[in-house]
């Protein structure tokens, strides 16, 4: 997704490797790191997708004195917006993710997010009915303007839930 | 350790077990860390009552995660070069997955790998491909 200014931190990597289950060292522990191949600190393979937290206007994050529609004791009623598509989230769901890796990022690195429009097309889902496909490609940017990883989402929007029988 | 391209062979395959029974505060630490914090994710009143599935599910990018993981484990580290995957079906809380790589394709220093993550039903609920440089 588009963002400006994404400071790649130890101690975010260490929190995303645990979410996502993943006890390697090399993600932890900078002694461990630079006895590896590597030979410091990187980020797993699918952290670029936590720039979302840098991004302060991000629709999936509810904001102080602003309409959120996840419930309080009850549902809100409150809408949920439509997603601009790529990454799944709003109204719709994330169907596909792709990374191409020209380098794996690291502590200090500091990303810039340039989104590029893809397609949009639509087909009928049998568990869904109508879905609408939107493409979204996010280059990016280390703090020298290399590009060091180029990622294309694809969000669906679906006409009614998905059934999950 | 990375892969040594002598040592591979199209067909050969490399399986983890991702996750056994998928904990609901597992994808609470997902919507943490990533950011996204949709509420079909981790809000069961919502979820259940306005957005009309049988409870929340985990974020398609927790289960591309977790089979990152896998991968990383079998071709070493910082050796990725590509990575894509086709979210097939939710992934619920309770949930077991296991995930396996096979080799597709070892060429010039590349190894092309199909990547593919099951639940305990044997339903796909993830496949792609993979590619990483190899010695």
């Amino acid at each position: 997704m588009a963002v400006d200014r994404f400071p790649v931190e130890a101690t975010h990597i260490m929190m995303f490797a645990r979410s996502v289950a993943d006890y390697n060292q090399i993600y932890y522990d900078d002694n461990y790191a630079k006895t590896t191949e590597v030979g410091h600190v990187i980020a797993p393979p699918t952290f670029a997708q936590s720039s979302a937290q840098f991004d302060p206007n991000y629709f999936l994050r509810p904001k102080v004195g602003q309409p959120w529609f996840g419930s309080g004791k009850e549902p809100t009623g409150i809408k949920r917006e439509p997603s601009s598509g790529g990454g799944g989230g709003g109204g719709g769901l994330h169907a596909e993710q792709h990374y191409e890796y020209h380098r794996h990022i690291k502590p200090g690195d500091i990303l810039k997010g340039v989104v590029k429009p893809g397609k949009t097309w639509e087909k009928e889902g049998k568990r869904s009915g109508k879905l609408v496909f939107t493409e979204t490609v996010t280059e990016y940017y280390d703090q020298t303007g290399e590009l060091v990883i180029t990622a294309k989402g694809v969000g669906v929007r679906t006409e009614r839930p998905v059934d999950s029988k | 350790m990375a892969l040594k391209a002598t040592q591979l062979k199209v067909g050969d395959t490399y399986t983890e077990c991702l996750v056994e029974d998928l904990k609901r505060t597992q994808i609470v630490m997902y919507a943490g860390t990533s950011g996204d914090y949709n509420p079909l994710h981790t809000d069961e009143i919502y979820t259940k009552d306005v957005a009309k599935y049988p409870s929340v599910f985990a974020h398609g990018m927790l289960t591309m995660g977790m089979t990152g993981r896998m991968l990383t484990n079998y071709v070493g580290d910082g050796r990725l070069t590509k990575y894509g995957v086709r979210f097939t079906s939710q992934v619920w809380p309770g949930d077991t997955l296991h995930s396996t790589a096979t080799v597709d394709s070892v060429d010039k220093g590349i190894v092309n790998l199909t990547v593919e993550t099951r639940n305990q039903n044997d339903v796909v609920v993830l496949s792609g491909y993979a590619a990483a440089r190899i010695d």
